[in-house]
């Protein structure tokens, strides 16, 4: 983790008026795995397609490795990538989809073979070298893009949502294979994706997005656990989000109660938004906590139960290991520490 | 009623308007006009070498149009699929448009342009270079061809280049590949198959063409088609010339079979990774 790989300075980018995005300042280090995540129409792609050369920027700068590429084409840029739908070449077999980068760099047809082979083995298909892509499945055919990728020696790679034409379970082993890849190999990923589990599991750093803005950069943990504003609560995970008043310092009022709480340095009675996550509520009986309600729904997720509890002014969501039964009257219980108090949403 | 009588009338089509014709044409050509029993006679008789000349010269004239109409209609397509979609259905009605009027009143029109006394002449005149022969030549003839089949050349071109992902050229844009290395190694090699129908589609006519070569060649430029449309009709059937004629339709299908063959295998060869270029 030493120096910029890459630096994008007041990027933005409208097409037709329509601004994807707003002036974007960036860096991304050098060896990390760095995940851009947000709903679709976020900017994440049109952002890796700026950092890939597929489009120039309506304004602002890219560098890579601290050298301004904004007018580099992409077929000069150090980066690779790893497409969507995986754009393999159907007229080549999976050998020449791979040696495809170094044939065009005319490199020793030594050197080529030695290479696909190494990139093969790496994503587990050996022996697939004359098979037609076409006759391929999704995940195999996805290990070839990847394998094609790489083959190059990219000091970046950028992957644009690559699992999202698999199924689970596919998906699940790919993410544990793409980052021991990304170790292995040490260089840079950037990856996007709208899944926000995926984004928890594989990331050293992620840059949630929305509307071309970005809404907050941090490690998974960072994210999941001091989300920045409602967005970002919202999209990484599931919460209970209510309107509050920040009434003083440590104490908020939200659902008709008050409740002490760990932040500060609101105005008295600011407006905010109040963030709880399902699995920091406990229930407990009605007589133990201020805040009440009965149990409305109650679905068994596998490994905890997710249960709606309406308490008058708010229907919460609790995730919890115990179950508790449909219409019965529970009480409601957080510790201070896991009230999440931001400012209101500006949209932006 | 069952579905598949649904089909009944497409049947009934293609037995009275393919088969049928197409089992009289093996009659005629295998038959004596006289007694009407088996004979080779007439294969040996289409196969006289004063008649081969005739083939190769309308085999020549084709392929020299076919590649003609390759060269100027894989550009036009290649710009056409470049282009905003609004733009490029425009552009292609230019195309289009033409192929609603007749084919000989197209044929005509050329017959008018390149006349001795025609418009390109007068321009030339006009310009003092004096006039030339243009017309019953065989410039003319493979003008009067590429004319009357370039649609049929860009079309499947255009089509088969417009659907192809963009993502392809961005890959290989992406692993290194300037302009021009991702046309000769990705958009090229996977616009084959619609360069395939385009010359199947433009040298299957040129080759039986007899009108072109009738109008703008004059009546001494015999191709292949004007040979089986005189034996037919100037030599008639009393003096054998169905026999004949069919017999050299035959031999024509049996040509174009093995043209059609040759062109389908280069097709498959690029598909299985060699490399043709």
């Amino acid at each position: 983790m030493s120096h910029h790989i890459i630096d994008l300075v007041d990027l933005s980018k409208d097409f037709d008026g329509e601004e994807a995005l707003k002036n974007i300042n960036l860096y991304i280090r050098n060896g990390e795995f760095l995940t851009l995540l947000g709903p679709s129409g976020c900017g994440k792609t049109t952002m890796l397609r700026l950092i890939a050369g597929f489009e120039s920027p309506s304004s602002g700068k890219v560098y890579i490795d601290g050298v301004d590429v904004t007018n580099v084409p992409a077929y000069k840029r150090k980066v690779n990538t790893v497409f969507q739908k995986y754009a393999l070449f159907p007229h080549l077999n999976v050998y020449d989809n791979v040696a495809f980068g170094l044939k065009l760099k005319k490199v020793d047809k030594k050197v080529i073979d030695r290479k696909v082979r190494e990139m093969l083995e790496m994503v587990d298909l050996k022996g697939f070298e004359n098979r037609s892509v076409d006759a391929l499945s999704g995940g195999q055919q996805q290990r070839v893009a990847i394998a094609r990728a790489l083959a190059n020696e990219p000091e970046v790679l950028l992957l644009d949502e690559p699992l999202g034409a698999l199924d689970l379970k596919l998906r699940k082993e790919m993410q544990i294979e793409l980052k021991r890849m990304q170790q292995q190999l040490g260089i840079t990923f950037v990856y996007v994706t709208h899944d926000q589990e995926e984004a928890l599991t594989m990331s050293d750093t992620i840059v949630v997005m929305r509307k071309g803005v970005i809404q907050q950069i941090g490690t998974p943990i960072d994210i999941y656990n001091e989300p920045k504003n409602a967005f970002v609560a919202d999209f990484i995970g599931e919460s209970n989000i209510l309107p509050g008043v920040m009434v003083e310092d440590y104490f908020v009022e939200f659902a008709g109660q008050g409740f002490n709480c760990v932040d500060k340095g609101f105005s008295p009675n600011e407006a905010v938004d109040v963030v709880i996550r399902p699995e920091d509520i406990k229930l407990v009986p009605p007589a133990d906590s201020p805040l009440t309600g009965v149990v409305k729904s109650v679905v068994f997720m596998g490994v905890h139960y997710e249960m709606q509890i309406d308490a008058g002014a708010y229907t919460f969501l609790v995730h919890s290991t115990g179950k508790a039964e449909e219409g019965s009257h529970v009480g409601l219980s957080f510790f201070p520490d896991d009230i999440h108090i931001m400012r209101k949403d500006t949209g932006e | 009623m069952k579905r598949k009588y649904f089909a009944t009338p497409y049947l009934v089509w293609l037995i009275v308007l393919i088969v049928a014709p197409m089992i009289l044409i093996m009659y005629y050509a295998f038959t004596g006009q006289a007694d009407g029993a088996f004979t080779l006679d007439n294969i040996r008789t289409a196969l006289d070498p004063v008649y081969m000349k005739v083939f190769l010269r309308s085999l020549e004239l084709a392929l020299v149009s076919t590649v003609i109409c390759l060269l100027l209609g894989y550009p036009i397509a290649y710009f056409l699929s470049r282009m905003s979609p609004r733009k490029a259905a425009i552009l292609s009605m230019l195309f289009i448009v033409p192929m609603w009027m007749n084919f000989l009143l197209r044929t005509y029109a050329w017959m008018n342009l390149l006349d001795t006394n025609g418009l390109i002449n007068q321009m030339l005149v006009a310009l003092g270079l004096g006039r030339a022969k243009l017309m019953n030549t065989t410039g003319a003839v493979v003008v009067g061809m590429v004319y009357n089949y370039l649609p049929f050349m860009i079309l499947p071109i255009y089509n088969i280049l417009q659907k192809m992902p963009k993502s392809n050229i961005e890959a290989a844009q992406d692993l290194g590949g300037t302009n021009f290395q991702v046309f000769t190694r990705v958009v090229f090699p996977l616009s084959l198959p619609g360069v395939i129908s385009g010359i199947t589609m433009v040298f299957i006519p040129c080759i039986t063409t007899f009108a072109i070569s009738r109008l703008l060649g004059g009546s001494q430029f015999m191709l292949y088609g004007d040979l089986i449309e005189n034996q037919f009709l100037s030599v008639g059937q009393v003096n054998g010339g169905w026999n004949v004629g069919a017999a050299l339709s035959c031999i024509m299908m049996v040509l174009v079979f093995i043209c059609m063959a040759i062109t389908n295998h280069i097709d498959k060869g690029e598909e299985n990774g060699g490399t043709l270029l």
